[in-house]
């Protein structure tokens, strides 16, 4: 048992690697078996993430579970481990996800064994991000999560749809979104490239909790020009970086195409994970690496994150596309992430700031949980119906009451009903950025009051209105196995809302840690 | 005594070639078991080599010493350290590799393969030998065959004209080193081309200032060094697969190697004089390179001008002078080595069934050949310098050397990677993905069992490295302290 305790974070990280090879030696016809192996094997990292949540010790200041290997001695980077409660709530949402998208995806039926590999090669990806301690292999995952994730809309994306590209070329609409997205990933990724490149040139090390010691205090010039100046630069390719990922108005225009064309499991992880890989970025490097400048430059990304919860919720109003209109309301909820990110990097240190970064970090793991679920029911009806036009539906409820109710329920919570998750989460941003930022919070409140209109057009399109006849006798309700999907997605999204306090307190002392 | 290993390793492929002539030309099989006994037994005492070598103790190891003409201070001297030990293994995997992928070679197989192996003796040598006289010997030898290789067995269109162009280009580079070398020999006054006392013999400051560019620039237009470098995507593509493989994998490391061993190691002081203004030089070749890379419609000479570019990023490493830098540019050779033989091997097997590599007509490959296509991929993710594959390991040090020593050109350089990315993912989704274009439906078969090994072998290598860069990274660190310390502790 010593072997489990100890390499617990290391197991968690690579079953799925160990998931994927076993799975490539099933033969591909065996659909069936493929897609149970896979959905058993991917209930084995959240086993492992369960045993990390229970084993954590809140109370205790620094990173758990740390593991230490050489890796690539050269170069001072070492295989460094550890979690702390923002990284492991993250690791519990990732290996929740992933079984229940693997579950969603039991309707695939082209190239079953290397879309699971994908999978799980992409959570493998993911899970790195969250757990390591060393800039170098930060980098390593972070970069290595884009591959799986290209091939999974470029191959099974939706098959419809085209776009029109420079000089009247037609691409199929899913190569032009994961074109898009690699591009836009790769294109944050260079100048992060370079900073951890100078970062690691300059200190001669790649160890995150070495680097928070003594990057932010470093004096004196570096290649001629003031470390100030250097520091800034770096600042900013962090900060674009990542906010590609989360996305950050004005970065956000991958992700209306890459969330749309993606096949449903695809989307659930992109929203309820990827995007989280951009927040957590700012939360685990920036604000320990950059604290001054961050502070000095937090009003401009409290603007860009305001910009984010009004656009996005303007964006997804107009949407006629019932996955399209999801995919904008993640950059509208995600403006809240950066916003107490921004708030509690302006302020640091004060109560309020800790309130607004306790908020940012709850809302990561609801927003992973109601967009993923929304995406799920997206995927859901469309399978049945082949369009995802809002215009096309109507009067829905009816026909498909549970599936009716459920989408309520998750569309509720995703508007931010007292009682659901979103709005523990939004209240504590909100609370902890008003004094800080009050002009700013203020307008993002006018945004949240259109996230009422976007959920609610979206239900009153699906569900109510005159029945649409020709979907009577056609319209399948939902069946059992996603019932089993989104349940469990449900159960948490009620929980945390009815009793926040066991999430929080884990989260709540690492953000004190933080600061 | 200990076991010759090293001179078993390379005499294997002549003796090889030799037994090979005496087979008669129609037996074809047995030409090809032959060949592909010869190559498998380098391969496997290359690596044998590689993993006993002793890292601790460092140095020059498997040493041999035979006095050849005592009266001009010649003798033949072979040994491996840190920065040829990689090579020479390299040159092994190629060896191998080149042979499964030729076996549907039909069309005088006795020939390619004699030549071929002859080539391969030539290269061992080049990347063990441990005297002036000899590299360059071994090195003309390397040369020479490429010329009949490419001019016989090359693509019809362009052989003529390509395999001129190359040997042309080679042997003017060569002459230029060894004016350079003749120079060192005279002025040493210790009489002979033993490179260990050379690295001893302290020439002059000015006189290291003076001759260091013919040494240099003589071996780097092998290894495709700007403006020299417009040899060598006419003379890939003119190639046949296993040369093309040779050709880029081995032979333009041979340039590099060669430009490090005797141009960097015997001159330090005029390395460090020239080479700042050197990497300006590689900077063109890994931005321009990679530009031109992607504009091709060609798909060798995507992959042609694709090896130009990340050569340069091997000159790069050198210029920088640094640990991380030489480091960097050790584990490049090596990982750009497997990479681009992967790489010709693809082309050559997507263009035995298609009969044209024009990007716009092919499509959907990836249907008929899954293998080959995945393979292509783990080469492409390699090339642009994913992590979790050997090109990370490789690049990202050589960054971090251009990092200190010159901050503007690490970021102009970075601006290869995304043109890198683009040309890779372009070749993915046309040549792979996409719909097979009707012309091709009914007669592209998918690849050999042979061709499969031979790419599993390849790419599996990528990833190992780049996932536990420790089977590589310490052994070419312990190269790079010796030049180090022939630099004076840079």
């Amino acid at each position: 048992m010593d072997f489990f305790s100890n390499n617990l974070l290391t197991l968690t990280l690579f079953t799925p690697v160990l998931a994927a090879a076993l799975l490539f030696f099933i033969p591909s016809e065996e659909k069936r078996l493929i897609r149970w192996f896979a959905f058993i094997l991917s209930l084995i990292p959240l086993g492992f993430s369960l045993a990390l949540w229970f084993g954590f010790n809140p109370g205790q200041t620094g990173f758990q579970f740390e593991e230490k290997a050489v890796w690539y001695a050269a170069i001072n980077s070492s295989y460094h481990i550890g979690v702390d409660g923002i990284s492991l709530t993250m690791v519990l949402l990732t290996t929740l996800l992933t079984p229940l998208a693997i579950l969603t995806s039991f309707s695939i039926e082209e190239n079953v064994k290397s879309y699971m590999i994908l999978f799980f090669l992409l959570e493998m990806g993911m899970l790195g991000v969250f757990v390591v301690l060393d800039l170098l292999l930060f980098f390593v995952f972070w970069e290595f999560g884009l591959v799986p994730m290209y091939f999974l809309i470029n191959q099974w994306g939706s098959e419809k749809g085209e776009r029109e590209i420079f000089g009247g070329h037609k691409m199929l609409a899913r190569t032009y979104a994961s074109m898009k997205f690699m591009i836009y990933t790769m294109a944050g990724s260079l100048g992060l490239l370079l900073a951890i490149q100078m970062i690691g040139v300059v200190s001669g090390t790649f160890d995150m909790v070495e680097l928070f010691a003594r990057w932010p205090s470093m004096e004196g010039t570096l290649f001629g020009l003031s470390v100030s100046t250097v520091k800034a630069i770096a600042f900013w390719a962090f900060v674009i970086a990542f906010a590609i990922k989360v996305p950050v108005w004005p970065f956000h225009t991958w992700l209306p195409d890459a969330h749309t064309e993606a096949p449903t499991a695809g989307s659930m992880i992109l929203a309820g994970v990827l995007l989280k890989l951009g927040a957590y970025g700012f939360l685990r490097l920036v604000l320990p690496l950059y604290p001054a400048e961050a502070k000095y430059y937090a009003s401009a990304l409290a603007f860009l994150a305001v910009m984010a919860i009004i656009f996005g919720a303007f964006a997804s109003t107009g949407q006629d596309d019932f996955k399209r209109l999801v995919a904008y309301s993640s950059v509208n909820h995600m403006g809240f992430v950066v916003l107490g990110i921004a708030a509690a990097a302006f302020a640091r240190g004060t109560e309020n700031a800790t309130i607004a970064l306790n908020g940012a970090v709850l809302q990561m793991f609801n927003h992973g949980l109601s967009a993923a679920g929304m995406f799920f029911l997206v995927g859901v009806i469309y399978e049945r119906t082949h369009t995802r036009n809002l215009n096309d539906f109507g009067g829905l409820f009816p026909i498909v009451p549970v599936y009716g109710g459920i989408l309520i329920f998750t569309s509720l919570a995703s508007l931010g009903l007292p009682g659901l998750s979103g709005f523990i989460s939004e209240f504590l941003v909100v609370r902890g950025s008003w004094p800080i930022f009050t002009g700013y919070t203020a307008l993002a409140m006018l945004g949240l009051l259109f996230t009422g209109v976007y959920i609610l057009k979206g239900l009153r399109k699906v569900l109510h209105g005159p029945v649409n006849e020709h979907w009577i006798g056609h319209l399948a309700e939902i069946n059992g196995r996603e019932i089993f999907v989104i349940v469990p997605l449900m159960v948490l999204i009620l929980w945390i809302g009815v009793w926040p306090a066991w999430i929080l307190d884990v989260i709540n002392r690492a953000v004190g840690m933080l600061f | 005594m200990q076991f010759p290993i090293l001179s078993v390793i390379v005499f294997i492929p002549i003796v090889t070639a030799v037994i090979i002539l005496f087979i008669p030309g129609e037996r074809k099989n047995e030409v090809r078991v032959t060949a592909l006994a010869g190559a498998t037994l380098a391969m496997l005492l290359s690596a044998w080599a590689y993993f006993s070598y002793d890292i601790p103790a460092s140095g020059y190891q498997f040493l041999e010493k035979y006095d050849w003409l005592p009266s001009l201070g010649i003798s033949y001297q072979v040994g491996i350290d840190g920065m040829n030990a990689p090579l020479v293994l390299l040159t092994g995997i190629v060896m191998f590799t080149g042979v499964l992928i030729s076996w549907g070679i039909d069309d005088r197989p006795r020939e390619f393969f004699t030549f071929l192996f002859i080539l391969a003796t030539g290269v061992f040598g080049v990347f063990v030998a441990l005297d002036l006289f000899m590299l360059f010997f071994f090195y003309e030898i390397a040369v020479f065959p490429m010329y009949l290789l490419i001019a016989i067995c090359g693509w019809k269109e362009t052989r003529e004209y390509a395999a001129m162009k190359l040997t042309l280009y080679l042997f003017i580079g060569s002459v230029v080193s060894l004016v350079g070398a003749l120079a060192m020999y005279f002025a040493s006054g210790l009489g002979t081309f033993d490179m260990l006392a050379l690295e001893g013999a302290g020439f002059s400051e000015d006189f290291q200032r003076l001759w260091f560019p013919f040494v240099f620039f003589g071996f780097a237009v092998l290894g495709g060094i700007f403006p020299f470098h417009n040899w060598s995507p006419d003379g890939h593509v003119a190639a046949p697969t296993a040369v093309s493989m040779f050709h880029a994998g081995v032979l333009m490391k041979l340039g590099a190697f060669a430009a490090l061993r005797v141009g960097i190691m015997l001159m330090p002081e005029g390395a460090k004089f020239h080479l700042p203004w050197i990497i300006l030089l590689s900077l063109v070749n890994v931005v321009y390179g990679a530009y031109i890379a992607m504009v091709q419609t060609d798909f060798k000479y995507v992959i042609g001008f694709s090896s130009v570019s990340h050569m340069g990023l091997v000159a790069m490493g050198f210029a920088t002078l640094s640990r991380s830098g030489l480091l960097g540019a050790g584990v490049q050779m090596f990982s750009h080595g497997v990479m681009t033989a992967l790489f010709f091997a693809v082309v050559g097997m997507v263009y035995d069934q298609a009969h044209t590599r024009e990007i716009p007509r092919l499509g959907g490959f990836r249907k008929v050949m899954p293998v080959v296509a995945i393979a292509f991929i783990i080469g492409g993710l390699t090339s642009m310098g994913m992590p979790g594959f050997s090109g990370f390991i490789a690049e990202f040090p050589i960054f971090m050397g251009v990092w200190s020593s010159h901050p503007w050109i690490a970021i102009v350089a970075a601006i290869s990677i995304v043109i890198t990315a683009s040309y890779i993912m372009r070749i993915v989704g046309r040549v792979f993905y996409g719909d097979l274009p009707e012309e091709f439906e009914h007669h592209v078969r998918d690849v050999t069992t042979l061709d499969k090994l031979a790419l599993v072998l390849l790419s599996g290598i990528l990833i190992v490295v780049g996932v536990y860069p420790s089977v590589m990274v310490p052994l070419v660190e312990s190269g790079v302290d010796k030049i180090l310390a022939l630099l004076g502790g840079v």
